[in-house]
């Protein structure tokens, strides 16, 4: 696995887990989840954070080592995510951002219209432009088209848990895309996140699955395991699937021996 | 015994009465004596509902503290004269939407799990307790012991008190804690003077971590958590009893009072030493709080007011001796500050007097961290 690194944006990453930190109940069950998934890239909500803080979200990131990935969630408009993006790029000297713009409260789906304007305008500002975005496999290639440097679909609504609902969907965007493809939000449990490695995703992005859970620890353990092992069953190749079974050892012989 | 106590929010100033009472020379440091989180608090006694999945130490303190509330509150109201508002008939916890009815299932599941009797409520039920609740609520969680307390009649009777067992208030900010051969020998005042003491308390919530003069082994793990809080009034009937909501995943609170007050709360917002109110905080509080009870709207609005909570690592309290001879350290309540001030002003004042302290202090030494940082 060590030569089977995940370039982003020219950048090498050991981990093909990437973090988010909302919904953590503590600092200390954030930290002890964040180390545990072995992630080397996190990402954090800019309004919902103050860079100068101490003992902030950022400063664990910071001590456990791991770079951070700005995002701009709470955005409803390509004009708020642009803002917000530029002053994370100035407050924390990267100029990576995962792109959130979304349509409504209550499903937090991406508006694609406002998302690909904001992208536009954020490629064409210098940014290294990460968009969290539907399912669609149009919508995805319009995206790299403009510039971005990877595309996150979603599995399924941020926070519910609901897993890869189209899994159809995101075969489809990993065919055709010539940037990393990130599934991001919908992951419930391990085995959504191995499934999501298995469709040829090149990395997985998850919180709520390891910050809400009674264990976080324990959960960011087996979403490693599970990226690493779906990964691995990717650049193995699955089986055919059969109607009938079909003997793991030959039959033929064994009268005789 | 000489004892310097730097902050006057609940827990210094419960402490110093405690520690007065039993006889030491307690001088209390604060600009603004009960004006931090104190003031803005909702004061709910509630450690049942907010128990969390790996903080079950700090659920015990909780009880412990619940436990001590009703005597504690006694010898405070009559020893002062003044009231509290302390009640104790329970909290309703009550779920929107079918999502927030899972989620308050599961929280039962683990509430029995622990021990603790849990009362599950339908939605016709919720109503029939508090009848202004909307129709479409789901169904809620009552815990029959839990309660609360106006925490700013708290505060200034826990003044009268402290001052009663002859403590001495000191109306200046704490510049820093003065050291004499590696240990604490007092207090820095903002004007240069200095407040000699044998031991020192820090308890200056949120702003514990930022005293002058502290080796950085005794430097408490706390940063400011913003809180923002509505406070309504109403002059008819309302809302009963203390009231949490879950409305579509975001909690709200409703405390009333007898005089007809209405706290509305809260926020955490993660934003440093910044209190100022948002047009954004207001709204998320106001959007579920009609949500959950279509009629607050027709309510008088009298107050808004954001404060900091003091927050360590594991959201649980940091009580007991620092890493610097002689300074003790009592802050990091978080969201339980008021719940948790009896337990915590025994505690403390056993620390500080070599006296027995209670064995549930055991889990929230401030040592706890730095062990974490040598096991990595």
């Amino acid at each position: 696995m060590d030569d089977d690194r995940l370039v982003i944006a020219g950048e090498e990453l050991g981990s093909r887990l990437i973090m988010g930190t909302g919904g953590a109940p503590s600092m200390q069950v954030l930290r002890e989840a964040l180390t545990a998934s072995g992630t080397e890239l996190t990402t954090v909500a800019m309004r919902r954070v103050d860079p100068s803080a101490r003992g902030s979200v950022l400063d664990v990131l910071n001590e456990c080592g791991i770079r951070v990935l700005p995002n701009t969630a709470g955005c409803f408009t390509a004009g708020e995510a642009v803002l917000t993006a530029k002053l994370a790029r100035e407050a924390l000297g990267t100029n990576w951002v995962k792109l959130e713009v979304i349509a409504d409260e209550h499903t937090l789906l991406p508006d694609p219209i406002e998302l690909v304007e904001a992208a536009e305008q954020l490629v064409a500002d210098g940014f290294a432009v990460l968009p969290y975005t539907n399912d669609d496999p149009v919508l995805a290639r319009r995206l790299e088209q403009a510039g971005c440097v990877a595309v996150m679909p979603l599995g399924s609504p941020i926070g519910s848990g609901l897993g890869i609902r189209n899994p159809h969907n995101i075969e489809l965007i990993v065919e055709r895309a010539g940037v990393p493809v990130i599934l991001d939000a919908g992951i419930g449990t391990a085995s959504d996140a191995a499934l999501a490695m298995e469709l040829g995703c090149d990395a997985v992005l998850l919180a709520t699955a390891v910050t809400r859970a009674q264990h976080p620890a324990r959960m960011a353990a087996a979403m490693r395991h599970a990226v690493d092992g779906g990964r691995l069953a990717r650049l193995a190749g699955r089986i055919p699937k059969r109607r009938y079974a079909q003997a793991s050892s030959p039959f033929e012989g064994l009268a005789t021996s | 015994m000489e004892i310097v106590i730097i902050g006057a929010g609940v827990v210094g100033l419960a402490t110093g009465w405690r520690a007065a009472a039993a006889g030491a020379a307690v001088t209390l440091v604060d600009p603004d004596p009960g004006g931090g989180a104190s003031s803005v608090a909702a004061g709910m006694l509630t450690p049942v509902s907010e128990v969390t999945y790996g903080e079950e130490p700090l659920l015990r303190l909780g009880l412990a503290s619940r436990d001590r509330y009703g005597a504690f509150v006694a010898e405070l109201e009559e020893l002062t004269g003044l009231e509290t508002a302390y009640r104790t008939d329970g909290i309703l916890q009550v779920a929107f939407d079918s999502d927030d009815l899972t989620y308050l299932d599961d929280l039962r599941r683990f509430q029995e799990s622990l021990g603790i009797a849990a009362e599950a409520l339908t939605g016709r039920e919720c109503r029939k307790a508090e009848p202004m609740l909307a129709p479409g609520v789901r169904g809620g969680l009552l815990a029959p012991e839990d309660g609360s307390i106006d925490p700013r009649r708290l505060t200034a009777a826990l003044l009268t008190a402290a001052e009663k067992a002859g403590a001495r208030l000191v109306r200046r900010r704490a510049a820093g804690v003065a050291v004499e051969n590696d240990a604490a020998a007092g207090v820095r005042l903002d004007d240069g003077t200095v407040v000699r003491a044998d031991r020192v308390l820090l308890a200056a919530g949120p702003w514990s971590g930022d005293l002058a003069g502290l080796p950085p082994g005794a430097v408490p793990p706390v940063r400011p958590v913003k809180g923002q809080v509505m406070r309504l009034r109403t002059r008819v009937p309302f809302l009963t009893r203390a009231t949490r909501g879950l409305v579509k995943g975001s909690s709200v609170y409703l405390v009333p009072r007898a005089d007809g007050e209405i706290v509305l709360g809260a926020t955490q917002e993660e934003l440093g030493f910044d209190t100022r109110v948002t047009a954004g905080g207001l709204w998320e509080l106001l959007r579920d709080a009609r949500e959950l009870l279509p009629g607050i709207t027709e309510l008088e609005f009298a107050e808004v007011s954001a404060g900091l909570r003091p927050g360590s690592p594991d959201n649980a309290p940091v009580m007991g001796p620092s890493a610097l001879p002689g300074l003790f350290v009592g802050t990091g309540h978080f969201r339980n500050g008021v719940l948790l001030t009896p337990v915590s002003a025994d505690i403390l004042s056993a620390m500080l007097l070599d006296g027995p302290v209670p064995d549930v202090a055991g889990h929230f030494s401030p040592d706890r961290f730095s062990a974490e940082v040598h096991s990595r």
